[in-house]
């Protein structure tokens, strides 16, 4: 098939941007959005132009690198991410238009590259646990029950796209803290940190420009990994223990 | 926003019960208006009740609307540059209107109050006489106009606030959260339909 693409082209942080339009011919509906995109870079390399800049690494979406919105979907029309989006969803003669996350938080680098080392900030501020060193425990050690696994393993696949923040249009960060906390803050793991946790995150989230939640549901909708709108109303209560504990 | 918000809701389930007096004539519903004034007695005095009510609320409407700037203000902050393609977008009517919304029944609360309580506004505005004022009142086309766009911004107001609440309290889970919807749909049908019944009565003549 062929395709009109428009694309955001920027050339650094604090260049202006603008779309750009380019033809690309003879895309299969075998390849992934991203590879379309590969046959682009190509030419435009070929014709000596600027190849368009975009974050990718395992194409098996699962690193969470891949973010652009597509036609005004984080990831575009499936529920996946761009690396695992096929082309068969778009047909001939389509004008797709391709732009990097908008958000406060997350500056563009490089025409479909944000920096998102927001939310590293928020991960060091508790997304961990506290481990005794030695040799490694024997995996019967701590008994987990399985509601609680659930729901840490449903937490826990949040890959930290952003897909959340750039389908908000408050541009906040809640669905990908909350994943975080929660898949820590269920286990027995966690328990140490379960009230640090939950504040330092939520500042620091706050510190870094994020917006607030309305509960719009958009970052849910977008989540390429089905992390749940129910998974932000926990951390709030999360938050709300956690507050409670520490005026005591 | 969520904590004023349902004070304020659990206000106007009351206030549209005690509305619906207004059908049994004007000695009950004048008498109900009287009654209001002597809750608490002989503890509190005449309209003492009325005046803790009245600082509650209008506390409870400055912090909501305060919360609500800080919010809106930090949320356009948080996303300074639009996106070129038109986003489809999944979030209800409802949702998407909270501002707007808001904004009316602001208003409509300044008007409803210079209306029904000082006066000022109503085509009779007699004190003591709240059923002869309502009646007044929505024998002006633009008068029942303005309460019906108001009840309907409200209706919206409370399908998503109701829920929105439950979310942001933590009190919402993946198993609650049908009944959650169930209940903010049942509170702005029932909120808004008994509301809207007194000016529908007073303009099709069944109350006069
Ligand atoms: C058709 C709809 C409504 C009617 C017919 C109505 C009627 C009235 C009447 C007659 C009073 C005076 C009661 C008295 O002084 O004894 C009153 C007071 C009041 N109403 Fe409404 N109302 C309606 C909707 C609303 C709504 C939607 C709100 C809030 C969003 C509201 C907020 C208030 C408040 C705050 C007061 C008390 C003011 C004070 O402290 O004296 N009303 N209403
Ligand atoms: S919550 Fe979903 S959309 Fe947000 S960062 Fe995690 S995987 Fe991406
Ligand atoms: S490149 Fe890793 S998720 Fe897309």
């Amino acid at each position: 098939m062929n395709l009109t693409l428009r694309i955001w082209r920027q050339p650094n942080a604090d260049a202006e941007g603008q779309m750009v339009t380019y033809q690309v011919a003879d895309v299969s509906g075998d390849m992934s959005f991203l590879e379309m995109l590969d046959i682009l870079n190509e030419d435009l390399i070929l014709r000596g132009e600027e190849p368009v800049a975009f974050d990718h690494d395992c194409r098996e979406g699962i690193c969470g690198s891949c973010g652009m919105v597509i036609n005004g979907q984080a990831h575009g029309p499936e529920r996946t991410t761009a690396c695992q989006l096929h082309m068969r969803h778009f047909a001939d003669g389509d004008v797709i238009d391709i732009e990097p996350w908008r958000a406060g938080a997350f500056p563009v680098v490089k025409d479909l590259v944000v920096d998102r080392s927001a939310f590293d900030r928020i991960i060091q501020a508790g997304g961990y646990i506290t481990a005794p060193t030695g040799t490694a425990p024997d995996a019967h050690a701590v008994p987990v029950p399985k509601p609680d696994a659930d729901t840490a393993f449903e937490n826990a696949t949040c890959i930290g796209c952003g897909a959340c923040v750039a389908a908000c249009p408050n541009g906040s960060a809640m669905l990908f803290t909350s994943a975080k906390i929660n898949h820590l803050n269920v286990l027995p793991q966690g328990q140490p940190e379960r009230e640090s946790r939950v504040l330092n995150m939520i500042t620091t989230m706050d510190e870094a420009g994020f917006g607030g939640c309305t509960n719009t549901g958009e970052c849910a909708a977008a989540c390429p990994k089905g992390i749940p709108l129910a998974s932000i109303a926990k951390m709030n209560r999360e938050f709300l223990r956690a507050t409670r504990k520490a005026g005591r | 926003m969520a904590t004023t918000g349902v004070i304020m809701l659990l206000f106007l389930i009351v206030h549209m019960a005690g509305n619906l007096k207004i059908f049994f004539g004007p000695t009950d519903f004048n008498g109900y208006a009287h009654w209001l004034r002597t809750i608490g007695e002989p503890a509190l005095h005449y309209s003492w009740y009325l005046w803790i009510q009245r600082v509650v609320l209008l506390g409870c409407l400055v912090a909501h609307v305060v919360s609500a700037i800080q919010l809106t203000h930090r949320d356009i902050h948080a996303r300074p540059q639009r996106y070129r393609s038109k986003r489809p977008w999944r979030a209800t009517f409802a949702t998407n209107t909270m501002r707007y919304g808001g904004v009316i029944i602001a208003l409509f609360v300044v008007w409803h109050i210079l209306d029904l309580t000082v006066g000022a506004v109503n085509p009779r505005g007699e004190a003591g006489h709240p059923y002869q004022n309502v009646v007044a009142d929505f024998q002006v086309w633009w008068i029942g106009l303005i309460y019906v766009v108001a009840m309907l911004a409200l209706c919206l107001h409370i399908y998503h606030g109701f829920w929105s609440a439950a979310q942001t309290l933590g009190a919402n889970n993946a198993a609650r959260n049908v009944a959650f919807k169930t209940i903010a749909t049942i509170l702005a049908l029932v909120i808004t339909v008994g509301f809207l019944s007194v000016p529908v009565a007073v303009m099709t003549g069944l109350v006069s």
